[in-house]
Parts: structure tokens; sequence; C-alpha cells
């Protein structure tokens, strides 16, 4: 029987933010253990906390993207449990008013080959939420030690819908939502520092059926390649007992990224009861109009907007679109050169291959690079302008990206100005000829490729300063002329 | 000269500071030294720092040679409750908890105290983590009564109001969630002051219940609560209850305010469980306020007389069983011996370390923020504590402040009360609706019981209008010398 996979996914976000949501302590990530602390992340006698702003600005930016209905007041509940991890054994979070309601994550699924687009959905979401970080624990033999660093770190939760059906799916929404999040510059949603972690509820249903099946929680997803092969492998598993005559039991399984298996934590019978009440710390805060609006001005455009707009302003071809609109900077950097060079296509080419090839190999961040759209849209403004040649400019890029000298500058200082000059490029022409007797038999008995090695000469003779477009003409020209060759 | 000093108000000693007569060194040592002489059958203190309170006080008296005065407070002694952190001294909420933690910083009030020069003086004792209302819940020691040794105090503040009432300092601090300044002000005949909620900032105080718990002055006269009030009032960035607003000078406005007032009298305090000796003060004091020009009305406060209990005991519970959830023995405090692993740990600590109110309420509290329970309890309880604070702002369309009892008795004798929780709740009958209305309300002596306990009236004003309300109340001071009587010891 076929089956179908209904997924929802609940992400936690950190949100980057100077200090911590409740407190004026730093949050940072790789400090000493301990010292991003003070008395309300420590959860000292009498400590209270008060409402990191910025942390609000953000999470109501992250709605206004998502196109979330934003609640008229921020209010604040405590969610009450006790573990080690958390000081004040409550996590102040948001229970019956969330932040953020509603909203999508526009997806885009793996088209039928790299270079073609795939398909796109919205992922409806159900709700965002602002909350409070735990600390970490670490265990050592008995010993278990609590880092409270990570300890009130503003986090956001972003549920969505179980509305996903495979893992490609889940793959797809978690790669989309983290985009638009280093967009909006609310996280750097570095997995690795915990800044961005997944949980997923999976069951499984007949295809077709409307109810739903058994759910079983996912924890402790790592990497957003975790997330894909961890739900993967749980849809399987589902099938298997199912299709074994058993039936799926409600629990929290941990998934293991390392060995592909997952087991069970704990079923639903140990379920908390958190108890949850309106937090009598904090004062519920309004977010007007006038706070949107401000926030909504400061909102980027999204990045399948963006890609969308690169298509139809610049006519890019989607394998470019591809590799630009993920990142922001990246894209402004491209539009910057587009626009200076009036050649899109040309730059976008530069930026996607060579850059991009450049940046990776240096180990450089496009912020920290020499190379600017200036001196991408002066490489292309030469190379249209035909004052060098393609191959030149291919030379030179290392160079230029290296020490960030102009590329005008560059070319003038190493005399690599390509030649137009066409009494000089007719004599090289008719020495490639003399000196190609073979090829000139082959091209005129129809070979087109044997042109190459009479340009290939030309090239080495003109220290590839011929102009590449000329040579082709002039080489054509005298190969086509009857007296070529055959003087009689 | 010590035993003139330990029983003169803030603002006498004040101004002999400011005219050299004495010093603070020597004020200081009055009240170490009366501690000394009384407090073995007071018991008011958990702990105290002789040399650190003589150390500030010799600083004090050399900002004061060099001109360098720090505020209204320069060199005057305050003792507070065992629940203000005070950097660098113990903070045991008088519960084994907390019996061998040392505050690593200061509470918003400490350092206003320290930023108006005042010496800081002593923990004082209380009911363990506020709950109570004689101090037999504290961990430590039962404080007497300095009016007779084998009454209580009141509580939870029966530290504060003991030792000002004892001499043993000039001033206090307490902390009020459901009368826990006024009723043991009133026991033991000393000015209690409980502000508008987010007056004072809750910074650093230990949290009983949030939405309820505000720190107040205790005096000797009504003057001396303003003065202590406008050290430690105005808005805090560090509290997010805290009052956005400029506080006027108390010391100042209370002269302005002249009355005559509208005075109105809840009928529904003057019913059965009253006391009739601290009936007939509490109505002489009305009959004052008459003769003094006042117009007096009778006001009904329905809801409040009938419900303030119930719901003050779910809000309260609810919200103490998360602010405690804190003392597991993880970071700091008790930890049990016996913890087999991290959850066990937290069952022994808290096992150990809270005493049997403690529990009570945190049980309770927990009850009734459960799932299933939580709409008919708390949100219910939320519904009509609304309507208690309507009911007095009802009454404040009529009149300007309302008199009252501060408690049903005089101070009862110490066992009386503490095998029965339900009577000792009802000791805060009169007190505990302010709380959860919000609203000021002030302490003050007016006249004693045949046996010599002191009686207190209540008076309870609008929101933020303190100063108002102080006018008032010192309108019936200045007309009475209750102030001026002392316990013999």
């Amino acid at each position: 029987m076929p089956y179908e996979a209904v997924i929802g996914l609940e992400v936690h976000v950190q949100v980057k933010t100077r200090s911590k949501m409740f407190t004026r302590v730093a949050a940072g990530y790789g400090e000493s253990p301990n010292t991003l602390t003070d008395p309300v992340v420590l959860a000292l006698p009498g400590a209270l906390p008060v409402m990191n702003k910025t942390a609000l600005d953000r999470i109501v930016k992250v709605g206004l993207m998502l196109g979330c209905e934003i609640a008229p007041v921020c209010k604040w509940d405590r969610k009450n449990y006790f573990y080690p991890d958390s000081p004040k054994n409550y996590q102040i979070s948001q229970y019956d008013q969330p932040i953020c309601q509603g909203g999508t994550v526009e997806i885009e699924l793996p088209g039928p080959s790299r270079n073609i687009m795939g398909e796109h959905l919205r992922i409806p979401l159900t709700r965002i939420h602002l909350e409070e970080d735990v600390g970490k624990l670490n265990h050592a033999g008995r010993e278990s030690l609590i880092d409270f660093n990570r300890a009130g770190t503003p986090l956001m939760e972003i549920v969505s819908e179980a509305a996903l059906r495979s893992a490609e799916e889940a793959f797809a929404y978690l790669t989309a939502l983290r985009t638009v999040m280093v967009y909006g510059g609310i996280s750097d949603c570095d997995m690795e520092k915990g800044q961005l972690r997944c949980d997923a509820n999976v069951s499984i249903r007949p295809a077709g059926a409307t109810e739903l099946g058994t759910k079983v929680e996912l924890k402790n997803l790592n990497s957003i390649s975790f997330v894909r092969d961890g739900i993967a492998h749980e849809i399987k598993r589902q099938i298997a007992v199912v299709e074994s005559g058993g039936t799926i039991v409600q629990e929290t399984r941990d998934y293991d990224g390392q060995t592909g298996t997952s087991q069970s934590l704990r079923s639903k019978e140990m379920a908390h009861d958190y108890r949850y009440f309106p937090d009598p710390d904090l004062m519920p805060v309004k977010v007007d109009e006038e706070w949107k609006a401000r926030i909504r001005a400061g909102c980027p455009e999204l990045p399948f907007d963006k890609q969308r707009r690169f298509f139809a302003e610049y006519q890019l071809p989607y394998t470019i679109t591809a590799v630009l609109t993920p990142d922001r900077d990246l894209c402004d950097y491209f539009e910057e050169a587009a626009k200076s060079s009036g050649q899109p296509q040309a730059a976008g080419n530069w930026i996607a291959n060579d850059l991009l090839r450049e940046l990776a190999a240096g180990k450089v961040a496009l912020a920290d690079c020499k190379m600017r759209p200036a001196h991408i849209a002066g490489l292309v403004r030469l190379v249209e302008a035909g004052v060098i040649s393609n191959n030149i400019a291919k030379e030179v890029f290392v160079e230029l990206f290296q020490t960030g000298e102009m590329p005008e500058a560059m070319v003038g200082r190493k005399g690599l100005k390509q030649s137009t000059d066409v009494g000089e490029l007719d004599q090289w022409c008719g020495a490639a000829i003399a000196a190609n007797p073979k090829s000139v038999t082959d091209f005129k008995a129809g070979k087109e490729n044997a042109i190459n090695a009479m340009k290939g000469f030309v090239m080495k003779q003109s220290k590839g300063k011929a102009n590449p477009r000329l040579v082709d003409e002039i080489l054509r020209a005298k190969l086509r002329a009857p007296s070529a060759g055959r003087m009689q | 000269m010590s035993s003139d000093l330990i029983f003169k108000s803030a603002a006498e000693l004040a101004a002999l500071l400011e005219t050299g007569q004495v010093s603070s060194v020597e004020l200081t040592q009055a009240f170490i030294d009366r501690r000394r002489a009384v407090d073995d059958r007071v018991k008011a203190f958990n702990s105290f720092d002789e040399t650190d309170a003589l150390a500030q006080a010799r600083a004090s008296d050399a900002r004061r040679a060099g001109g360098e005065m720090r505020g209204a407070l320069e060199g005057i002694p305050v003792g507070l409750k065992d629940v203000i952190a005070v950097a660098g001294q113990p903070l045991t909420c008088s519960s084994r908890m907390l019996a061998n933690f040392v505050s690593p910083y200061d509470a918003t009030v400490a350092a206003r105290l320290k930023s108006a020069g005042a010496i800081l003086w002593g923990r004082l004792n209380m009911d363990e983590f506020a709950m109570g209302s004689s101090t037999e819940n504290s961990a430590f020691q039962t404080t007497s009564n300095p009016w007779d040794l084998e009454r209580v105090p009141g509580g939870s503040s029966g530290g504060p109001a003991a030792a000002l009432a004892a001499g043993e300092v000039p001033l206090a601090l307490g902390s009020d969630t459901g009368g826990s300044i006024r009723q043991p002000a009133s026991f033991c005949g000393v000015v209690g002051f409980k502000p508008t909620y987010g007056l004072v900032s809750r910074y650093g105080l230990v949290a009983f219940a949030s939405s309820l718990d505000q720190i107040g002055p205790f005096a000797r006269t009504v003057e001396d609560a303003a003065l202590l009030l406008g050290a430690i009032g105005g808005h805090d960035p560090l509290d997010s209850t805290s009052y956005p607003a400029a506080i006027p000078d108390y010391r100042a406005e209370i002269k302005k305010h002249r009355g005559p007032w509208k005075l109105g009298v809840p009928k529904e305090y003057f019913g059965p469980g009253l006391n009739a000796e601290v009936a007939g003060a509490v109505r002489a004091a009305i009959e004052f306020y008459q003769g003094a020009g006042c117009e007096i009305r009778e006001v009904s406060l329905p809801v409040a007389a009938e419900y303030a209990i119930a719901t003050y005991y779910i809000i309260a519970t609810a919200e103490a069983s998360s602010n405690l959830a804190r003392y597991d023995g993880v970071r700091y405090g008790h930890r049990s011996k016996e913890g087999s692993d991290a959850i066990d740990l937290y069952f022994k600590s808290r096992a150990e370390g809270f005493g049997p109110e403690v529990k009570r309420r945190i049980i309770l509290g927990t009850y009734v923020l459960s799932s299933g329970y939580y709409d008919a309890f708390y949100l219910r309880a939320q519904k009509v504590r609304t309507l208690i604070r309507q009911d007095f702002l009802n009454a404040y369309r009529e009149v300007d402040a309302l008199l009252a009892p501060v408690a049903p008795t005089a101070a009862f004798k110490k066992g009386e009360k503490s095998s029965d929780p339900l009577a000792m709740y009802l000791s805060d009958i009169y007190t505990i609706s302010l709380n959860l209305a919000g609203l000021p309300g002030i302490s003050i002596p007016c006249g004693f019981t045949r046996e010599g306990l002191p009686i207190g009236l209540q008076i309870i004003g609008q929101p933020f209008q303190e100063a108002g309300l102080l006018a008032i109340a010192r309108a019936y001071e200045q007309a009475h010398g209750w102030n001026g009587m002392n316990p013999k010891l």
C-alpha cells in the first residue's frame, strides 16, 4: 500500500542581539563557561527580567517578512518545568498569544536537473513566538556540568503546520527558512553553534487518507541534512512497523545522524504539565501600527522575490540566480556590478563562477574581499569594449582578486590591451597560414576546427593581445580568398 | 545619651547629625548597644555585622566632614527585612533553603539607601519567604512582640516591626504581599506603609508573589515614612513593573495637604470577627477625623470583603509555586546530600530546605495552575481581582481615602494560631484586598487594648497618591501622642 508522510517542523532560531532576552549581560558563543551570566541569568533570589526590545523588533520583522499576523500585544508566560539547564525552573515564553500567527514560508523543491528550477510551494506556519534559551549540560562520566552562557539568549520558535509531505520538502523548508533569517539579519543560523535547531513531528497514513496517523517527535536533528535523513529514516521505520502489523506509539525519538538510527527517549505518558500562566514580572508590550511600520521599512526583499526580479530585470539564467539569491550581500554586490557595467549577465557570470571560486579557494568572506563590484564592472567593460580578450580577463582575474588593483590600471600597466591594428593582425594571420599548411588544407576540406590551430598561432605570436574576433574575421577572409595559397 | 537616641524619629536624628550634636558612629553604636541589650528577648535580628555598620558610619561621618553628604538619610541606620538583597550580606528569607546564602548584588532599594547615605544595619527576621502573619514560620527563631514577649509581632515583616518598636533600629524596610508590613506595624505600635504597587522597585526583593509584593517603610512617624519612601521610591529600569514616573518630595508634600478630606468607612470591615477593642479604637479615630471637619461616608466593598482571601490564596500561591521553583539546590542554597540524580536532588533539597507553610503554598499554587484547573481557579481569581479593584475605584468616586482596621485583633499569643492555617490567613482579611487592587495603605498607631497592646488604624489611599494618604495619616498622628509611647524592655 502506498503511504503518505505528514510532517510538521518546530524550528528554534537564536535571535542575534547584543544582550540576552531579559537582562543586560552579553549574548555570545564560545566564551569560558558561566562568564555570560548575572543575577538574572543565574536566577538569583530577587532578580527580575526586563525585556530586550531589539529581540522583539527582530521577531516582528520575521513575522512581517513571512506574512504573519502580528499580535497587538506582546504577552509573556511562564512555562514551568524542572530541569538543571533551566535556572529558574521555568522558561519565559509565549503561550496563548504568540507574537506571530499564520504566514508562510516559500520553498523550492529540487528540479529535474541542477539547472532547471524546481516546483515552488508555500508552507503555512502555525505560529512564531519568542522565548529564552536554556543552559547547556555537559555530561562527563558521573559528573554533569552546566554552562549558563547560552541561558537567556533570545530564541524564536517557528512552528509549521503539518503541511510537509517528504524529507525533501522538510529540507527545502529549512533551507528557505534559514535564508530568510539570514536575509533579515535575524540570526546567522549556524547549526554547529546551535543557532538553528529543529524538531520534527512525523506521521504516516495511507496515501489519500484525510485522518492523521499517530505522530512521533524526532529530536536532536542538528544539521539540515540530518533533518532530511532523520525524517526519511522515520518514515521508513513507521511504514515497516505498520506493514508488519504493528502500531505506531506516540513518543519522542532521538535520531543519531552518525549511525543513521533512532531510539525512543520517552513516551507520551511522561508528557509534562507546564502550568503556563502570565508572567507577573513582565508587563505586556503594545506593538502598535507605528512600531510595525518602522520595522516594515527595514524588511528586505525576500530571496525568491529577488530571484524572480533577477529573471525579469536582468534576464539571468536560473543557475546564476540559484547561486546568487541565497546570499543577500552577494546579490547586492551583483546588482552594483550589473548596474555599473551595464552587462548584468556577464557580471553575473563572473560573480557566480570566478568570484565565488576565488572566495572559496582563499577562504575569504565577501565583505573582506578586495575585489569590489567596481572591479567586476571594469573587467566586464574591458572585455565588452574589446580592450582585452576574455582569456586575458580570466588570466588576470586571480591577480585582481588578490591585489584589488583596478582592471583598467592593470591592463595599462601590463600592456595587455589587445591589438586591433589590422595591419599587424594581417601580418600575424598571414604568417599563421604560411606556417600551418595542413590546417589550411583541412579547413578548406570542411574541417571547421582546423582554424583553431591558426588562431592559436596568432595568439602565441601576439602574446594573447590579438583581438580574437578580428583574428577570426581576417583568417576566414584570407582562407576564403581564391588566391590564398594558390598564387597563379 | 544612647537611650535618648534610640526612640527618636529619623527626622530628629537627621537634625542632630546635621548640627553635629551626634556622629553617625555614636548613633550606630547606640543601636548596636540596644540590640545587644534586648535582642536575646526580642529576636528581631537574623544576622548583623557591627564592624561593617560602624565602618559605614565612619565613612558617613567622613563624608559629612568633607561636605560630601549623599542624601536625606546620611548617617542614619536602616534595618532590612531578610528578603532584600544587599551585596555581601546574608539573604536568608528566614529559610533553611538560603541559610548560608550571601547576596552578590544589591537590590535597587539597597543601592538607593546607600546613595542616600544610610547605614545598612542588620538582617531582620520574617516568616519564611514572607509567608505568614506571625514570624512563627521563620526557620530560625520566632520574634517576640516588644509590648508583650509572649505574643507575636505579626508578620511576615515581624522582625522589622519588632526591631523598630524595641528601639534596635530607627527605620526599617519590609515587604507587603497581603498585609506583611501593615499588620506587624499595628501589632507593634509603629508606622508601616505599603506603597502603590509599582512605586518601589522589586529588583532584589526575593519574590513571594510578584504581582502583589511591594517594599515599604517602617518608621516611628509618618514623616519618617515619607522620608524613607522618598529615598527608595521611583522608577527603576531593572523592574518592568516599576511605575515610569518621577516621584514628589513626600516629606515636603505631606505638609501641603491639609484637608478636610472626604473619608470612607467600608461597612463590611466592621462586621463580626472584629475585636471590640480594636473596633472601638478605630471608631474613635474616625470620630477624630469627623471632628476635624472631614466628611465621613459609609462605603461598600462587597466583592473585596467576600472574595479577597480566596482570590489572594489562589493568585499568591500560584505565583509563589513558580517563583520558588528556582530553589533546587543546584546553583546555590540548600543541597541535600542524599540526591541520587538531578530530579531526586530537587525533591530532597526542597523537602529538607522548605518549611511546612512554604510547602503548603507551593502545593496549593501548583494545583491551581494545573492543566484542567487553571480556568476554574487562576483565571477566575484574576477576574475577581479586577472586580475587587473596581470596588475600591467605585468608592474613590465619593471619597479621598478609606479608614479601616488593620487586623481583626491586636497581637495574639505565640502558638495561638500556628496550628490553624485558616485562622492565620483570616488575620489578613482587612489588608489583603489592597495588594490585589495594587493600592497604597498605611498602618498608624491609634491606641492600646486594656492589656496594653497597640492597635493600628489603616488608611487606604488612591493609586500613586501617597502624599495625600500620608498627609491624612499625619493629621491624626499630630493630634495624638501614640508614637511617643514605647514598650518597656
